[in-house]
């Protein structure tokens, strides 16, 4: 098995404006999400959803500047930690991760255990 | 004199071998070594050390098993000496075939070849990328040779080789044949690869020749390799037929000062007979079902290649697979190819019509053939003025030599008319 990050990219909407209703179908894809993922005989390590980008502070050397690191139209907005067969296995898991009109970008885990 | 006799039929052996088993002994090598890079030092190997072996020993009863057990060997080799140093680098992911079985029952096949080039095409690797791949390791093609087939430089071709080989194992790309639900998309990605290769040995993009034969036969070879390891798939017995039956044209399609001859006017008593023939055989055995995009276009190269002459061609029937290829494979190319049977079957004002209509779609900006089909339109219908403009226009996008002297021959002959 490997490790694999799964970052979500989505446009980002105004999180205010989100209803309970949103909300709560959200949750509920990303509980499917979850139990279809243990069906296909891998694991999620992790995962969370992120504050909206708004929030985001980069360091570039010591400066500080308000904003996530890279202006884009779609940010991250969270992601998942798996541990998949192969890419193709992540692959699968990336297509049906919710990316609530984005899509996903799927990077395999270096393995820094040395030796 | 015999030692020297002796040594050059060695030395033929060694390299029909490389043309022939080079993709079986790197795939079933893979396998072993549990990493493309290895296998394929491995296998260069074997090569190289398979002419002194050979001319001593005698040549081998089967070449191929030969080379794969001597690189087999080295593979081993290497992976127990190396045995701490390597531990920690990624391996191939490539289950045993008992272990797959068990898995997928459905999707064995007995060939690593297959593995081979469903993991050089994967849809994680950039398009280039698979091209290359492919060259280096299905058909064992030197970085060199693959530079200069494409015109880019040995440099930049050497780092997207190494580039492609490090995703396949840092993300761990399965060396594996897709299952069945994936496997039509997955083998849609292998022979537009494999076509890619070919259209680009058949009208080369740039530079001094036309037709680059070195690629046009590794695709052919391609083709074969496919159509015998999955000898059930319609798609890969049509893109072969299209690859034999368009390239059995090639004679033709220069004249005697090397400038470009159109289907149309290309003398047919020079198309390879052989070609054809195998290629319609091919044809006829597509048998029913919905066609894909390649038996379509095998079909079309079929009709074309019955016809006694350009006039004499059953046209309704080109455009009606046409009209079928368009609704499967909606592109710019096919578009205005099915032009040229509007053209034969409703005349030059109805087809410039057609033309019209795409141009203000915008897909097809900057496609080289687009202005050169509407200058050829606007000179049948004797607007000479608008087809000298159209053929400029097609001028300015051309970079083949063959290509540009036919459109410059066009443009005299417009101008001297009107």
């Amino acid at each position: 098995m490997s490790q694999y990050l799964i970052l979500i990219y989505s446009p980002e909407g105004d999180s205010d404006a989100v209803t309970p209703e949103e909300w709560q179908r959200a949750m509920v894809a990303h509980g499917r999400f979850g139990e279809q993922v243990v069906e296909m005989g891998a694991k999620i390590l992790g995962g969370e959803a992120l504050q909206p980008s708004s929030t985001a502070t980069s360091i570039r050397g010591d400066v500080v500047t308000d904003g996530p690191f890279v202006e884009t139209k779609e940010v991250l907005g969270g992601f998942y930690l798996v541990d998949a067969s192969d890419l193709d296995q992540a692959l699968a898991i990336g297509k049906l991760c919710p990316s609530h009109g984005g899509g996903v970008e799927v990077r395999p885990i270096m393995d820094t255990s040395g030796g | 004199m015999t030692d020297r006799a002796s040594r050059s039929a060695v030395a033929a052996a060694v390299a029909d071998a490389h043309r022939r088993e080079w993709a079986f002994v790197l795939a079933a090598t893979a396998r072993v070594a549990g990493s493309i890079d290895l296998a394929e030092e491995c296998v260069q190997d074997a090569y190289g050390a398979a002419l002194d072996a050979w001319l001593r020993d005698g040549l081998p009863r089967s070449p191929g098993a030969w080379l794969t057990t001597t690189a087999r060997r080295r593979a081993l080799d290497v992976l127990r000496r190396e045995q701490t140093l390597r531990r920690k680098l990624p391996l191939l992911v490539a289950p045993l075939g008992d272990e797959e079985a068990a898995v997928h029952p459905g999707d064995v096949i007995p060939d690593d070849r297959l593995r081979l080039v469903f993991t050089c095409c994967h849809p994680a690797l950039a398009r280039e990328a698979q091209v290359a791949l492919t060259l280096r390791l299905v058909c064992g093609l030197t970085i060199e040779e693959i530079a200069n087939g494409f015109l880019v430089p040995q440099a930049t071709m050497a780092a997207r080789v190494t580039r492609a080989k490090k995703k396949i194992s840092a993300a761990r790309i399965p060396y594996r044949v897709p299952g069945p639900a994936d496997l039509p998309d997955r083998l849609d990605a292998v022979l537009t690869v494999v076509h890619l290769l070919f259209s680009t040995g058949h009208t080369a993009p740039g530079g001094a020749s036309l037709v680059r034969d070195d690629l046009v036969e590794r695709a052919l070879d391609l083709g074969r390799m496919l159509a015998l390891l999955m000898p059930d798939e319609p798609e890969v017995r049509g893109l072969l037929a299209l690859i034999l039956l368009t390239d059995a044209r090639r004679a033709a399609r220069l004249d005697t000062e090397g400038s470009l001859v159109l289907l149309e006017d290309q003398d047919r008593a020079r198309w390879d007979p052989r070609a054809i023939d195998e290629g319609l055989l091919l044809v006829d055995g597509l048998g029913r079902g919905r066609p894909g995009r390649f038996a379509l276009q095998a079909a079309i190269a079929a009709v074309h290649a019955r016809a006694v002459s350009w006039q004499d061609t059953d046209w309704p029937l080109v455009l009606l697979l046409y009209d079928a290829l368009l609704v499967v494979w909606p592109s710019p190319v096919v578009a205005l190819n099915r032009v040229v049977a509007v053209l034969m079957v409703s005349g030059p004002a109805v087809a410039l019509a057609e033309v019209e209509a795409l141009e203000s779609d915008r897909w097809l900006a900057g496609y080289r053939y687009l202005a050169a089909t509407k200058a050829d339109l606007l000179r049948r219908l004797s607007r000479n003025g608008e087809a000298a403009a159209a053929y400029g226009e097609a001028l300015a996008l051309a970079d083949n030599a063959a290509e540009r002297a036919f459109l410059l021959g066009r443009i005299s002959e417009v101008g001297a008319g009107g």
